[in-house]
């Protein structure tokens, strides 16, 4: 018995000839918190409508509980979503809202009022129970939609865009109580967003989709700290990308020649000699120092500081390379380096902990084929 | 000081339909109120002298009678209107591009032609060596002809028949409105179809049933021509009997007794019309405190 609750195989979708999903696979385990994390148009929310029914596969399978969807209606899935625009049902109560579900399971009048208040008191709305969608805020009904879905005790709950329509405040409130009440029910949730902040912050897991395919499927932190694409590094999280060459490989090093400099690091992905290669530098990840502190022991970039900006918690540099490229670099205020004075046209090297940059082979055109005609 | 060009186009456009109004709907509706309570002459049309002769004669079982009468066709033939014009309408909403067009064509096209001569085509269709009865004995299901002219049946195919378009056209303005996510969202909860119809779709355009529904009894209670033709002599409505009192019997404040007790039923519906309205947006546009 497999702990899986979704497995996607070879799933592909077209609509009119123009492919969404391109060979899908996808296995969701029982509990866990995946994000579909993608641009608009990527394909995530396809994913959740063959989920849910709603759209049948071109081709491929979708398996939930170890059981073929592909005859299974909407309103025969143990699964929930809570809809984008949140689709509550304008002219019921709060309560008839969230009772839809139970209701249609024709479960006795005491057992559906009991289950439907449990529902409203998990999202602090039992004081509501008796107004019109109407009104309420848009985090108000937010939370009646997640209670109308969750009321059901669902195997998975869908979640598309769920704050999206929310202020910045109150989505981050959001993300917390929806992380708490997901651990608490212990549901599997699939959470579409294209926000990376929130993907990074509520998942177990996250598939980062391109053009109707997953790039990348993985940890918050294996997702940000080891991307395998550079469309993975600019999706999610800042990134400076900087091209090279290589120029000499020997036993577990690569020499390559970059923005002007040689620069020699280790060779993990196996490059060979003349091979053009992509080098990955977050922001964060970047000290700079001022001439005087002497030349930095860690591989480093020379430039001159073209703009500070003060951001309360951090310095941001923006750093004119002598090859004259721009590069980002985020300086945090601790007690080692208290002084963090820095000067525009001021002259510095930027260095970095070996190991820590993420060192890409350039991607041929091919990965990113031009939008189909 | 300069007048405001557009201020006195606004006052302008305003006046001359209230003006309309007051000339040719207020004033005779005064006049007719006023007949109402005189009495009838012997050598011109009213002689003014006061009586509520007329209002207690409508209470004679024969004119309740009447009353009755039409407001069971007027009924009926809305409930027809509406189990027709549902489906319709709802398919109309729902299909894309060119066919939405042809379809809504079909629904305006008898309005090009005077709803009189369409009403004489149906007595060409309905009577006895007519086109429908010809057609039953062509297909073998009846062997002699029908009595389909001049029954109740045939006044309720012919209002059914001209009032459909005031029915379906309401029932699609709502229909096209309605989120279909909300659709989806139900059958996401585990409703079928049924349900989905009963609990979700009908209450959601119950706006566009009570407005159709309106629109199709309101006239069906005061049209006097269909009942005319296709009704005979049988079929007396309250339009037959005020259209009676006024040219046959020559009765004009009994006619204006009936014709203002009309206006009243139709007033207290509008009335109750009203504030479903009313109702229906309090839930819809009511931000909570």
């Amino acid at each position: 018995m497999s702990d899986l609750v979704i497995e996607l195989k070879q799933v592909c979708k077209s609509f009119d000839s123009v492919a969404i999903l391109k060979n899908i696979d996808l296995e969701i385990k029982k509990g866990e918190f995946l994000t579909l994390l993608g641009p608009s148009g990527c394909g995530k929310t396809t994913i959740l409508r063959l989920l849910a029914g709603f759209e049948t596969p071109s081709s491929g399978t979708v398996l939930i509980n170890g059981e073929d969807m592909l005859k299974i209606e909407p309103e025969d899935r143990h699964i929930n979503t809570v809809f984008q625009s949140y689709a509550l049902f304008p002219h019921m109560s709060v309560f008839d809202n969230v009772a839809f579900g139970p209701k249609i399971r024709g479960l006795p009048k005491a057992e559906i009022a009991t289950q439907v208040m449990e529902a409203l008191r998990m999202v602090k709305l039992e004081h509501l129970a008796d107004r019109k969608p109407a009104q309420l805020s848009g985090g108000q009904q937010q939370r009646v939609a997640i209670a109308r879905a969750v009321v059901n005790k669902p195997l998975v709950l869908l979640l598309d865009e769920p704050l999206s329509a929310l202020d910045y405040k109150l989505r981050k409130e959001m993300q917390i109580e929806l992380k708490q009440l997901q651990r608490r029910l212990g549901i599997t949730f699939i959470f579409v967003t294209h926000d990376q902040e929130e993907a990074l912050s509520m998942s177990d897991r996250i598939a980062v989709m391109n053009a109707g395919r997953i790039e990348q499927l993985g940890t918050p932190k294996n997702i940000y700290e080891s991307p395998n694409s550079l469309f993975v590094a600019r999706f999610v999280g800042e990134s400076n990308i900087l091209a090279g060459e290589v120029i000499k490989v020997d036993d577990d090093c690569v020499e390559m020649r970059l923005e002007n400099k040689i620069i020699s690091l280790k060779n993990t992905k196996n490059f060979q000699v003349s091979q053009s290669v992509n080098l990955l530098l977050r922001p964060e990840d970047l000290h700079v120092y001022d001439e005087e502190e002497g030349i930095p022991q860690e591989p480093y970039l020379h430039g001159i500081i073209e703009e500070v900006i003060y951001k309360g918690t951090t310095v941001d540099l923006l750093i004119r390379l002598d090859s004259g490229k721009q590069i980002a670099a985020t300086q945090f205020f601790n007690e080692d380096d208290p002084k963090l004075d820095f000067r525009m046209g001021e002259r510095v090297f930027a260095g970095w902990l070996e190991g820590w940059e993420v060192l890409l082979p350039s991607e041929a055109a091919e990965n990113y084929p031009p939008v189909s005609p | 000081m300069r007048a405001n060009p557009l201020f006195s186009f606004k006052w302008f456009s305003a006046g001359l339909i209230w003006f309309w109004l007051g000339l040719f709907v207020l004033v005779p509706l005064l006049m007719l109120l006023t007949a109402s309570f005189l009495q009838r002459g012997e050598t011109e049309f009213v002689k003014f002298a006061f009586t509520l002769e007329n209002y207690q004669r409508i209470f004679n079982p024969i004119y309740l009678d009447v009353f009755w009468n039409s407001f069971y066709l007027a009924a009926v033939t809305t409930l027809f209107c509406l189990l027709l014009g549902y489906p319709f309408a709802f398919l109309l909403a729902r299909v894309k591009g060119n066919y939405k067009h042809l379809l809504l064509l079909f629904v305006i096209i008898p309005f090009w032609t005077s709803s009189l001569i369409r009403t004489y085509a149906m007595v060409i269709i309905l009577k006895t060596n007519g086109v429908m009865n010809s057609f039953l004995q062509w297909l073998g299901l009846i062997q002699e002809p029908i009595q389909l002219l001049y029954t109740p049946a045939a006044v309720v195919v012919g209002l059914v028949y001209s009032l459909l378009p005031f029915m379906v056209l309401p029932l699609y303005a709502t229909i096209e409105k309605l989120d279909t996510r909300l659709i989806e969202a139900a059958k996401d909860l585990g409703a079928r179809n049924v349900r989905i119809f009963w609990s979700i779709i009908i209450p959601l355009t119950m706006p566009g049933i009570i407005a159709g529904s309106m629109l199709v009894f309101l006239p069906a209670l005061g049209m006097f021509y269909i009942p005319d033709l296709l009704g005979g002599a049988k079929a007396l409505l309250i339009g037959n009997l005020i259209q009676n009192q006024f040219l046959s019997a020559r009765d004009w404040p009994f006619g204006a007794a009936v014709s203002i007790i009309l206006v009243l039923v139709m007033s207290l519906l509008l009335v109750l019309y009203y504030f479903s309205i009313l109702r229906n947006s309090n839930n819809r546009d009511k931000v909570g405190l």
